[in-house]
């Protein structure tokens, strides 16, 4: 009796999985890795550089706005290339530039702006370089130009004099 | 052309042969004094057929035979040879008819090399194994035949997935196959033996030689897998919980928990049950690796064709043999009284069951974690992907007990035992213990989680290490294989622990300089080979010591079919791997660089080999 339950719940439990499986095969299941583009930012919690509150990532990026987000780090030489144009950028009054402390310590990351200025309205910590990913980033330095929540441009790499006047162009 | 066709009949052949072999064991099966020379030459036959077939599909693609639609799917001319070679199984067609080859060849080595077993379980073995080998005929030739002739002959083929143009990965599937494959004898025989009430110490001793076989070939099969990922796939990592990854994980987990109940029932007539629920476990988690990779249910590196008619099949075939398993087991398996596990406490026995649901609780969660995101699919439409976390989270803490019963468990006798030398075993745990926290304290990582683990591992190590002297040659393969755990279980760790990494975007001619390494990215040379265009970067390393090391990564562009891919420079020394591997960054003329130093790297390998050897000495072994 009470081997005839076990075999028959087994059976049904194979049952179950037969099925599933018959149906997943039906389904195309091809998958493409999401393009980056165009498409809504990411959510996280984010933890400051310069104070100690954690916020969501909601209340950083307002809608109608621009924002331009910069991965870096202090051991990144081609971040200390562009700094100069961001520095710029920053006296642009529709533009708010947000940075990414990407694998930084702490320590490195204020000297270095110290060193060289500070064009950043918020600094996000990204310490183990998850949220990175989170925004499909390759490596530092990497920008993205925000608007209405949505990644409107993204250049990988440190920006030069080209990218500056197209961001420029963009956000008129 | 000419190849096509004999590949082609010859299995036709095989699988009549397959049909005759069923015929003649039930007719042999009614009067069974002595086994019909009939089948054994049949057998042969089948073999020879399937070899024959083999070769054909073998040379087709030596000799770039074009109008063979598999070969023109998988090969080009300018492939050097022995990509030719391994291309035959490096494709969904040529890997089935490789498994159909080595079913055959299994069967036949079976039936030669088992003596002093009664007649009725040898047929009814043969009859088991030839319902796998007529299922796999049928798959090959009516889903997916290696032989399909295509007119107009086409000039060029369309080339094999380059990352597959590897030396490791040319024998990663055969040798992984050997262990699959192998898992079927156990199957059949397990099958066989419950059909005629014969699970038993006898039956142990003769089945434990194929059961070591297979976890042989499995160990290996799934180290080259993972030495190929390492290297080849470009992310520095050796193991990724990628479905198919797990899915040759997972039997190879029943297939050890078999070994170990297969050692007690060697002695005892106990676990018999553990016994036969495992042979079917294994080989029809090896059948479902196939059905999963083959029906392209699941999203890998290792997804080559996706076919929803191939996937149904493999799906009946699937559930068939598990069907027919699960009857034979409920109506023929009755549990002897002796079968309970009213074991003493403190023994071998029990140490081994719970070695067992230890094992089965590592199975589970494999399982769970690569079937899951499928029924969330089909369930809820949710796409999800479980990653390292999940198994790490899941597997880690269970593997601190799970180490210490691997040191303790092979010290207690059979049936009763008292723990001998308790005062030497404990200042050995403490010792561990004190060695791992000096070694975490200096670095700053999780302080607990990680002496703890380290301290478990460590006293494996001590205490096997420590067996090499003491017990001479007794035990000496579960010492070696016990040990060589240990080590891969240090290493994995302080590979994990002390692995550092550095990625940035460097241009020809910039320096990266860290806090304690300086990167130079030197120079780029282009080179043009046969079948691919390559982009060599040569760096310049300097570490914290002074310390210069050249590496030069490489880009290749292969031609056909049309793909990137990165090779890593690797440089191994006994301690560290320098691991740089680089990538191009769209429109820019920057590269990634992904520099990183990886410990004990090497010493993943050796464990694992270790790990096999001692399979390899219980298999020469004469029974004592």
């Amino acid at each position: 009796m009470k081997n005839k339950l076990i075999l028959s719940s087994t059976i049904l439990i194979f049952v179950i999985i037969f099925v599933v499986f018959y149906k997943s095969l039906k389904d195309t299941n091809i998958y493409t890795p999401e393009v980056k583009f165009n498409n809504n930012i990411p959510t996280f919690s984010a933890e400051f550089l310069l104070s100690t509150d954690k916020l969501s990532s909601n209340t950083i990026f307002e809608r109608d706005k621009y924002y331009l987000l910069n991965i870096w780090a202090s051991w990144c030489v081609p971040c200390r290339d562009e700094h100069s144009l961001l520095m710029n950028l920053n006296k642009n009054e529709k533009l708010t530039l947000i940075g990414m402390n990407y694998k930084d310590s702490k320590k490195n990351a204020k000297s270095f702006l110290d060193e060289l200025g500070n064009p950043y309205r918020k600094i996000i910590v990204d310490k183990n370089g998850t949220t990175a990913i989170e925004w499909g980033a390759f490596g530092v330095p990497e920008t993205f130009i925000i608007y209405n929540n949505k990644t409107i441009k993204k250049y990988i790499g440190p920006l030069t004099q080209e990218n500056l006047l197209e961001i420029q162009n963009l956000i008129k | 052309m000419i190849y096509s066709v004999v590949g082609h009949y010859s299995l036709i052949l095989g699988l009549c042969i397959g049909l005759i072999l069923v015929y003649f064991s039930i007719q042999n099966f009614r009067n069974f004094n002595q086994l019909d020379n009939k089948i054994l030459s049949f057998s042969f036959l089948q073999l020879f057929f399937v070899v024959v077939s083999f070769l054909a599909l073998v040379i087709s693609f030596i000799i770039s035979d074009f109008s063979n639609e598999t070969v023109f799917n998988n090969s080009h001319t300018t492939k050097p040879l022995f990509y030719k070679i391994s291309g035959t199984w490096g494709n969904h067609e040529g890997s089935l008819l490789l498994w159909l080859l080595v079913l055959t060849l299994f069967i036949f080595i079976f039936l030669l090399r088992t003596k002093n077993q009664p007649i009725k379980y040898k047929i009814l073995t043969l009859v088991f194994q030839q319902v796998i080998i007529i299922g796999f005929f049928l798959f090959l030739i009516l889903t997916s035949n290696p032989f399909n002739y295509l007119f107009p002959v086409p000039n060029e083929g369309l080339g094999l997935n380059p990352i597959l143009q590897d030396p490791a990965l040319a024998i990663h599937p055969p040798i992984l196959y050997l262990g699959y494959v192998g898992s079927s004898i156990i199957f059949s025989s397990a099958l066989a033996a419950t059909t005629l009430k014969m699970v038993s110490t006898n039956w142990a001793i003769h089945i434990k030689k194929w059961v070591l076989i297979s976890w042989i070939f499995l160990t290996l099969g799934i180290l080259l897998g993972s030495i190929w990922a390492y290297y080849e796939l470009g992310w520095g990592g050796f193991w990724f919980w990628d479905p198919v990854e797990n899915v040759s994980l997972m039997p190879w987990l029943a297939l050890t928990t078999l070994l170990h109940c297969i050692l007690v029932l060697e002695r005892k007539e106990t676990l018999t049950s553990w016994v036969i629920i495992l042979s079917i476990a294994t080989f029809t988690l090896s059948m479902c690796g196939t059905f999963l990779v083959r029906s392209g249910i699941l999203n890998s590196v290792h997804t080559f064709a996706n076919d929803p008619e191939r996937g149904l099949f493999i799906l009946i075939f699937l559930f068939t043999l598990i069907f027919l398993s699960l009857l034979i087991f409920f109506v023929f398996h009755k549990p002897g009284q002796n079968n309970q596990a009213n074991f003493f406490w403190l023994s071998k026995e029990t140490s081994i069951l719970i070695n067992n649901w230890f094992m089965m609780y590592f199975l589970s969660v494999v399982l769970i974690g690569t079937v899951y995101p499928i029924f969330l699919d089909v369930i809820s439409s949710q796409k999800i992907s479980v990653g390292p976390p999940f198994y790490h989270k899941l597997i880690i803490p269970f593997l601190i007990p799970f180490l210490l019963m691997m040191a303790i468990g092979p010290k207690l006798k059979w049936i009763k035992s008292d723990l001998k030398d308790k005062i030497y075993l404990f200042s050995l745990l403490v010792i561990s213990v004190l060695i791992s926290f000096f070694i975490v304290k200096n670095f700053n990582a999780n302080v607990l989680v990680n002496t703890i683990l380290i301290s478990a591992a460590l006293y494996l190590f001590f205490i096997t290490l420590r067996d090499f002297f003491i017990k001479k040659y007794k035990n000496l393969a579960q010492n070696i294989a016990h040990f060589g755990f240990s080590l891969l279980i240090l290493s994995i760790l302080f590979n994990n622990l002390f692995s550092s990494e550095i990625i940035t975007n460097l241009k020809v001619g910039e320096t990266y300089n860290g806090s304690k390494t300086k990167i130079v990215f030197e120079s780029i040379n282009q080179k043009k080979q046969k079948n691919y265009n390559s982009i060599i970067a040569n760096f310049s390393i300097t570490n914290s010591e002074g310390i210069n090391s050249n590496l030069s990564p490489e880009l290749r562009i292969y031609n056909q079919p049309k793909i990137t891919t990165s090779e890593a420079d690797i440089k191994t020394t006994l301690m560290k791997d320098k691991f740089i591997v680089i990538n191009l960054v769209q429109n820019q003329n920057y590269f990634n660089v992904r520099y990183q130093v990886k410990p004990f790297m090497l010493w993943i390998w050796l464990s694992v080999i270790t790990i096999s050897l001692g399979g390899l000495i219980t298999f020469i072994q004469k029974r004592t």
